[in-house]
């Protein structure tokens, strides 16, 4: 479904993605696990043009992507659920979902009962300002928001950063269960652990390389990985 | 009695020069809650408008060169943001600030080529020109069509914001350009609709503004921009509300000044209020608080 190859990004003056190259197919989870600097955000942030590539292609669903404005990019079917959330504070919950549906002229009620029914918590609070919810529930928030769009290939940057054990939990949860209603997800994560055992496919990154590919299970119990970063 | 008839004039001036003040400031308010750029072109914006009715209306009717105005006004906002601002959008935000003192000293000077530096006749407007009386005052016609409109301009700028898609999709870029983007919103877009907007009342404005003279001078909008700008800090920069009401106080202020025999004064008075202001509440009566952008 989408393609990368060759990608390097100079960001601030450094390369900080250095020609890497990976796939996402339809309908699978997929994450770049790695630590703090490895390029991760600025890989996605590529993907959805919001920092331009210096090298390689981007191809979504068989056509060139690569550097195009990101609403035409958003229209195609892809989303960021950027890092640090990112919701828009001073608009309540409600119009935080409605911004996330901006490029659609459809009826957004279908659209809304589906993220209330994912997130329960959404639906009770949908008159609050966006800025007053708590960190758990502005990342169901920043979710349901690029949901809103219908993505075909939904991007997270970090989910659960800052977040309590329990709400991480429930997250991934609720990843799964968007993926088995049929959207496509790149997932990336500090937190290895969580991430490599909901996904189909793991990356590892290190300073702007691919290092290590392989299913979620075998990159579970690879040695390297288990020593960099699952701390055994 | 006495002293409301003697009174009354003053009052009723103060009320609609707040509404025109109020109509110039929601510009400059409006680009600062986006932007954070203090428009300093904006004043002049407002000068220009007034001379092209001036010239327009020596070869066409009103009715026409008034739309044309509007139009106009609305088209050389636009034109100073796609030259003036928009290459400089990942410019610090002083580059930017010196941009608009550019763009602000060229359009005065451009006025002052064209017009020769000479006073030009202001055209009287039919209608809004014309006096009546009320009660024990008479004034012409704009003094009471002035606040109304005001008022309903903000209303429905009131409306677009808060109730319509366009309005949604302005304030989440007032909040943060980037996360704009990923929802699909054209932000360049979205920063034009501002100045379409604050250009459109500053011209509004100004067709009030100048009724009430009888010539323009290239630097007569400079005088009440600033005024304006001032009202915009009073109220709380970024803040529509409070640049509406920072205006009517400033305009009823400085008219009651007026009318207790300080004329003199009465410039000195905004300015005061302008350093008092930004000592005891920099964040004006309405104003965000001073987070910065995270």
């Amino acid at each position: 479904m989408l393609k990368v190859n060759d990608l390097k990004v100079n960001y601030g003056g450094i390369e900080a993605v250095k020609g890497i190259s990976f796939e996402v197919p339809e309908k699978s989870i997929v994450t770049l696990i790695g630590a703090n600097g490895a390029g991760k955000s600025t890989t996605l942030r590529s993907i959805v043009s919001l920092v331009k590539p210096s090298n390689g292609k981007i191809e979504f669903l068989g056509e060139d992507i690569t550097g195009r404005d990101t609403n035409d990019i958003v229209a195609k079917g892809i989303t960021l659920v950027p890092e640090g959330r990112k919701i828009f504070p001073d608009l309540t919950v409600l119009e935080n979902l409605k911004i996330g549906a901006y490029m659609r002229k459809d009826n957004l009620t279908e659209d809304l009962n589906w993220v209330y029914d994912l997130f329960p918590r959404l639906k009770e609070r949908h008159w609050q300002a966006g800025g007053t919810l708590s960190g758990g529930e502005q990342q169901m928030l920043a979710v349901a928001r690029a949901l809103m769009s219908r993505p075909k290939l939904i991007m997270m940057d970090e989910p659960s950063l800052g977040l309590a054990p329990l709400i991480v939990q429930g997250i991934f949860e609720i990843i799964k269960e968007i993926n088995k209603q049929g959207v496509t997800i790149l997932l990336i994560e500090q937190n290895a652990n969580m991430a490599l055992r909901t996904a189909d496919i793991g990356y590892v990154m290190e300073t702007g390389n691919i290092t290590l590919t392989g299913s979620g299970k075998e990159l579970l119990v690879n040695e390297q990985v288990r020593a960099a970063y699952l701390g055994k | 009695m006495d002293f409301i008839s003697k009174n009354l004039p003053y009052l009723l001036a103060g009320i609609s020069v707040g509404g025109q003040y109020a109509l110039i400031a929601i510009g400059y308010t409006m680009v600062y809650g986006i932007l954070r750029l203090i428009n300093f072109a904006h004043g002049d914006i407002f000068t220009v408008a007034a001379l092209v009715l001036v010239y327009s209306s020596t070869i066409m009717p009103l009715y026409l060169s008034i739309p044309l105005t509007l139009v106009a006004t609305v088209v050389l906002g636009l034109v100073v943001e796609r030259v003036a601002y928009k290459p400089l959008r990942n410019a610090p935000r002083m580059s930017v600030m010196i941009s608009a003192i550019g763009v602000s000293y060229l359009l005065q000077n451009l006025a002052l080529y064209i017009t020769g530096g000479l006073a030009q006749t202001y055209p009287a407007i039919p209608i809004i020109s014309n006096t009546i009386k009320i009660g024990p005052a008479t004034t012409k016609i704009v003094t009471v069509v002035t606040p109304v409109l005001t008022i309903v301009l903000v209303f429905a700028l009131m409306q677009l914001i808060n109730h319509t898609k366009i309005g949604m999709a302005m304030r989440s870029v007032a909040n943060d350009f980037e996360t704009s983007r990923l929802m699909g919103i054209k932000v360049d877009n979205i920063i034009s609709m501002t100045f379409v907007i604050g250009s459109f009342l500053a011209a509004v404005g100004s067709l009030l503004y100048f009724t009430n003279y009888a010539s323009v001078v290239p630097t007569s909008g400079a005088m009440p921009g600033l005024k304006a700008f001032v009202a915009a800090v009073f109220g709380g920069i970024g803040s529509i509300p409070g640049a509406v009401i920072g205006a009517f106080i400033i305009g009823i202020c400085e008219n009651i000044i007026k009318g207790l025999g300080w004329t003199t004064f009465s410039d000195a008075f905004t300015f005061a209020l302008l350093i008092v202001i930004l000592i005891v509440k920099p964040t004006g009566l309405f104003g965000e608080k001073a987070t910065d952008k995270v």
